[in-house]
């Protein structure tokens, strides 16, 4: 019996619905135009570098880094930059955005574009992180944090150990889990080129238990290169949390308000390792991402490669359609993401998927009174009382009041509006809360 | 027999008086000393707590007032009392009092159903500062009425309502004391504290998208373009980000009735008088 990891404190077990996990990953269609923002990531946007009019390849840098918390953007398709303009985005705020008209598929000369898979890194770590940076790259798992500032040690402290997190909990989503099993080599080359970066030969790959191909795969692959490990974690949400994975993994618990670093950890997502891989090694900028399409009122689901920029209306469309009894579309997870009022929002590097959701598990309820049987404390990861914090945030408490419940410790998993019997929204009063406390 | 009676009155008289000279003592000597100055002064305030002075309530307010000299109490003013309670304090201290012009919360966003239909159903909490976060709301305007009433909740003097006919939350200006807790709630910051003008009347821009024209058209037919015809009446109207904004310097009995007509949306609203 192989020893199974997990995290101690809350967790939940939502229903999986990976019904596309045996899809393989299919090249979506290209779109006639892609909208690609200048800011996908947490930090400065990006600044311009193209005007209206100019001719680009896939690959072409569009807009540099502002500063240390930022990142490149390229384009995703050759053709000629239409529009530059605030265009509304997935919750119909506007957001400056790129709009490339797409003609053929002109790729970056640069760019190796053969299937082989390269095995030998001749780089240094400071040539690695640079590179990780020309290529745009950015947390995948969807807080689209810059990775070069997290491979980046900072100055006294040491790495012991890299996670690849490919645990993927949220419900519905398979994006991670085909890459794991289709790009398997990849991901490992991508851990040793990261192992590289830092100076450590100690690479863990934690998949969650209900991958049972990926660990397969990944397992009898990783056992040809030296410093990268796998190892299987239970199944429990919100497990692909850093702090929460870390906790698994390590036994460490990861103190409020310090970095994975602190404690010696480092942790990437398996969609941004892959991208590092082609960065680094196939010298291929971050401008395509694997997208779970899915949900039950989805007609085809399946997990596209999609160009940054496609509008999302696109990939619905390949895979059935949009049908007229939508409860509502979803960016991301189940439990995390974001509702889309635009269908228009272009694919960014950050969303692992897309969902069309319907039926009596997603309609809406009405919320009653709190009953005081304290599951949402019982279930938050983070040991907070969400119970209190929506109290506080309904009459108006002051942020000392909220900073004193900890709000900021709130990881936004949503187990606490999951589990709550009243329908209570507490995650949305949680998220007030720490727009709140961040205010003063 | 009276012997007994006589000791008992003497024991329990000679206790009570220990007693009572103790607890004299103690109440002169831990007497919590209070202005005369300030309880005279919050005995005329109307003390709603509401905290729109600036001070952390009408006890805190009532003291601020007692301990300002002639300048400090030129800046201390109780807008929900007005003018008629600061005349009261002035002459309880001996000042002259300060005299500002009455104002009123405005919101400054036309988007009704009409003007601004509903393109998505929201059906989460009801509870502007959610759904601030997760759209732009049920028109699509990024700036405009949410329509669920967190300003109507937070008003403590009921001057806010809302008027099931257009969606939109209603001053009733004859109840608003200015006391901005509506303006600290809404998450769009449509709310305005304006003066009246000298004539009693009021003229501004009653949106604050700050969208191109045609964009914001699109999502609401009352809403400011940025065409500056506004502009043209007076120097100080101020364009900035396809907005137009009036500052309250801007004589409504004067030009009121102008720039309402000039405005091609009906951004702007002219009243000609507020109050009475």
């Amino acid at each position: 019996m192989v020893k199974k990891y997990t995290f101690p404190m809350g967790g939940i077990h939502p229903d999986k619905h990976k019904i596309t996990a045996s899809c393989p990953i299919i090249k979506a269609e290209l779109p006639p135009f892609v909208t690609i923002p200048v800011k996908q990531h947490i930090g400065a946007p990006a600044k311009i570098l193209v005007t209206k009019g100019d001719k680009v390849k896939a690959g072409t840098l569009l807009a540099d880094a502002d500063g240390i918390v930022s990142a490149d953007v390229h384009s995703s398709v050759s053709g000629e930059v239409t529009k530059i303009e605030d265009t509304p985005g997935a919750g119909g705020y506007t957001e400056k955005m790129i709009t490339v008209k797409v003609e053929g598929d002109d790729w970056e000369s640069s760019i190796d574009r053969t299937p082989d898979i390269v095995k030998e890194i001749k780089l240094t770590a400071e040539e690695i992180i640079a590179k990780i940076r020309e290529g745009g790259i950015v947390g995948m798992g969807g807080a689209g944090y810059p990775t070069p500032i997290k491979t980046t040690l900072p100055e006294g402290k040491k790495a012991e150990m890299l996670i690849i997190n490919g645990i993927e909990c949220e419900p519905f989503l398979t994006a991670d889990d085909r890459l794991m099993i289709e790009k398997a080599e990849q991901i490992i080359m991508g851990a040793k080129v990261l192992n590289r970066a830092l100076g450590i030969q100690n690479a863990v790959i934690a998949i969650d238990e209900n991958k049972p191909d990926a660990i397969e795969r990944i397992t009898n692959l990783s056992k040809l290169y030296v410093g990268v490990n796998v190892k299987v974690c239970k199944t429990k949400y919100p497990q692909g949390g850093e702090r929460q994975l870390i906790n698994a993994i390590t036994g460490r618990e990861l103190p409020s308000g310090k970095l994975p670093i602190d404690i010696g950890c480092v942790v990437q997502n398996v969609g941004t390792v892959f991208a590092v891989y082609e960065t680094v090694l196939k010298n291929k900028p971050l401008f395509e991402r694997v997208v779970t399409v899915s949900g039950p009122g989805c007609a085809h689901p399946g997990n596209y490669l999609a160009r940054i920029g496609t509008p999302i209306s696109s990939l619905i469309k390949q895979s059935g359609g949009q049908p007229d009894d939508i409860e509502k579309i979803v960016l991301g997870g189940p439990m995390m993401g974001n509702t889309v009022t635009n269908t228009e929002t272009p694919v960014t590097k950050l969303t692992s998927g897309i969902l069309l959701l319907n039926g009596a598990e997603f309609a809406k309820h009405e919320p009653t009174a709190c009953i005081r049987c304290g599951k949402c404390a019982l279930v938050c990861p983070a040991g907070l009382r969400p119970f209190a914090i929506r109290q506080a945030v309904s009459f108006n408490d002051p942020a000392d009041t909220l900073r004193r419940l900890h709000v900021g410790d709130c990881i936004e998993c949503g187990c606490c509006a999951y589990t709550c019997p009243a329908h209570i929204p507490l995650l949305d009063y949680c998220k007030i809360a720490k727009q709140e406390i961040r205010k003063k | 027999m009276n012997d007994l009676i006589i000791v008992n009155m003497l024991l329990l008289g000679g206790t009570a008086l220990v007693a009572a000279l103790i607890l004299y003592f103690v109440s002169k000597k831990f007497a919590v000393r209070r202005d005369e100055m300030a309880i005279r002064i919050a005995e005329c305030l109307p003390q709603a707590n509401c905290g729109a002075c600036g001070k952390a309530g009408c006890a805190d307010f009532a003291a601020a007032c007692a301990g300002a000299d002639e300048n400090e109490f030129a800046n201390l003013y109780c807008p929900v009392g007005g003018a008629a309670v600061m005349q009261k304090i002035a002459s309880l201290k001996g000042f002259a009092a300060t005299d500002k012009p009455s104002t009123v919360a405005v919101l400054r966003c036309q988007g009704n159903c009409r003007n601004a239909p509903a393109k998505i159903i929201y059906d989460a909490v009801s509870s502007c500062r959610i759904a601030h976060r997760i759209s732009s709301g049920q028109s699509g305007c990024p700036d405009g009425c949410l329509h669920l009433g967190d300003c109507v909740k937070v008003c403590k003097f009921g001057a806010l309502s809302f008027d099931e006919k257009s969606g939109m939350p209603v001053v009733d200006t004859s109840k608003c004391v200015s006391c901005g807790a509506c303006v600290k709630i809404c998450p769009r910051g449509l709310f305005e504290i304006r003066p009246q003008s000298p004539a009693g009347g009021m003229v501004y821009v009653a949106c604050r998208n700050k969208q191109k024209g045609a964009v914001a058209r699109k999502n609401c037919s009352a809403a400011c373009i940025g065409c500056a015809k506004c502009a043209k009446l007076s120097d100080l109207i101020r364009i900035e980000d396809n907005l137009s904004y009036i500052p309250p310097a801007v004589d409504a009995g004067e030009l009121g009735s102008a720039l309402q007509q000039a405005c091609p949306t009906g951004a702007i609203i002219y009243k000609e008088r507020i109050r009475g």
